[in-house]
């Protein structure tokens, strides 16, 4: 049973059955990163998937911005505790990024331009539910937002939306990444609390 | 995960027009290091909960822990833990949490801290960690506020000055008199006259507001510093 603390009231109660527990909702758009903003040139940029044989699938900016992109109406939630809902995004879908790919390996490794890595299930990034995203209301996407492009699995804690992506490697086993290595949960499902291990 | 631990708060104190500290007796509390946060959870009379992490400014075995907390008038938690509440009064916490904008004396690296307003918070843990350990390696603060009054943990920090620990302050809006430079953000020449310089391959800490470190890291890359040898904590939002 939790102790009350004397004279706290909280907000007026609101009904946010979108809310997942332990969250509170934020008009804002926090920023949640480990170092520096790396600033990256679309002329230089790059995304790759990586499988177990080698093989490299690549697509420079322009042959990226060629694919079809969705329009994503999604709410989203980070371990810091807020959420934002109703955000809108464009982006790539992950299961046309695959469409080509073969790998009998069940998970991934992103990897972003200035280090960062988060691990994912392959099957969490399919199925229409993981897009790497370039635009954020109607907008290109901002570096301190993860511009020019960025992976959004917003059924996960944000975190594993990692910023400024350049690609995905396929592990045959979970790995953890970074955050995961420095006390984060594996998977991170906000809806049951897997905010650290 | 650890469980929510009781806190029974022991002391506050104003700490500026907007800011106090609060130190919470934590019967379980298995210490921390520096630069680790909380979460701290607050219950109301109908069971309803909000819960809202916050750095840590004490460091240590100590069954206590110091925060400090800047209200944001639109919040729902910070106007409680500034204006309202007294010592005897209960919430909870768990934690300690975070591995990575953390300081030990191991770190042998110069290190160079840069505090944004209440941005301080974690790193004068770290300051008070160095000064404990009796560590020797070189540590430097540069602690940009909006005024004279707004400084967090004014006393102490004045007092951890020594030979290997050197602070030094920019006022963004007004400067105490008498002040040799006038206020002003803190620029990429701020950071150059004032910070450790890249060839000495410091580790650099930056907290504060998120255009805040936005900025400075960015001067920081400019000046020639590895990104992977800056570290950030941002906040930002309610």
């Amino acid at each position: 049973m939790a102790v009350f603390s004397r004279g706290f009231g909280g907000r007026a109660r609101e009904s946010t059955p979108d809310l997942p527990p332990g969250q509170f909702l934020t008009e804002d758009f926090p920023v949640l990163s480990a170092g520096p903003t790396p600033e990256i040139d679309t002329a230089e940029w790059e995304f790759t998937i990586r499988t177990e044989t080698g093989a490299t699938h690549r697509w420079d900016w322009d042959q990226f911005r060629a694919l079809p992109s969705e329009l994503v109406a999604t709410d989203i939630h980070c371990v810091t505790r807020w959420s934002k809902l109703g955000t809108s995004w464009r982006g790539v879908s992950l299961d046309t990024l695959f469409e080509e790919v073969d790998s009998s390996y069940d998970y991934v490794m992103a990897h972003s331009y200035g280090g960062y890595t988060t691990n994912l299930p392959l099957e969490d990034l399919l199925d229409g539910k993981a897009w790497i995203a370039y635009e954020f209301d109607g907008e290109d996407l901002d570096p301190e937002h993860g511009g020019p492009a960025r992976l959004l699995v917003p059924h996960l804690y944000f975190w594993k939306s990692a910023k400024w992506v350049r690609g995905l490697v396929m592990m045959k086993d979970d790995e953890p990444g970074f955050w995961e290595q420095n006390g984060y949960h594996t998977y991170g499902d906000p809806w049951q609390e897997q905010r650290y291990w | 995960m650890t469980d929510w631990l009781v806190g029974t708060i022991t002391h506050v104190r104003t700490e500026t027009p907007t800011g106090r500290s609060l130190t919470i007796a934590v019967d379980g509390w298995p210490g921390n290091l520096a630069g680790q946060h909380l979460d701290l959870r607050l219950t109301a009379p109908d069971g309803y909960q909000a819960v809202r992490s916050y750095s840590i400014a004490s460091v240590g075995a100590d069954p206590s822990v110091q925060l400090a907390v800047d209200k944001i008038p639109t919040g729902e938690v910070s106007p409680y833990l500034v204006d309202d509440v007294l010592p005897g009064d209960q919430l909870e916490v768990r934690g300690p949490l975070g591995r990575w904008f953390v300081w030990t004396p191991e770190d042998t690296r110069p290190i160079q801290l840069i505090a944004g307003g209440s941005g301080i918070v974690p790193l004068v843990a770290m300051a008070r960690a160095h000064a404990a350990s009796g560590s020797a390696v070189p540590f430097r603060l540069l602690y940009s506020v909006r005024s004279p009054q707004d400084r967090f943990f004014a006393d102490e920090i004045a007092a951890l000055e020594s030979e290997t620990f050197r602070v030094d302050l920019v006022y963004t809006r007004s400067t105490p008199e008498g002040w040799p430079t006038p206020a002003g953000r803190v620029t990429r020449d701020v950071i150059e006259a004032l910070t450790l310089p890249a060839s000495d391959a410091p580790g650099v800490f930056v907290c504060g507001p998120t255009g805040f470190v936005e900025a400075v890291a960015r001067s920081l890359v400019d000046l020639g510093h590895e990104p992977q040898n800056v570290k950030t904590e941002r906040f930002g939002g309610s």
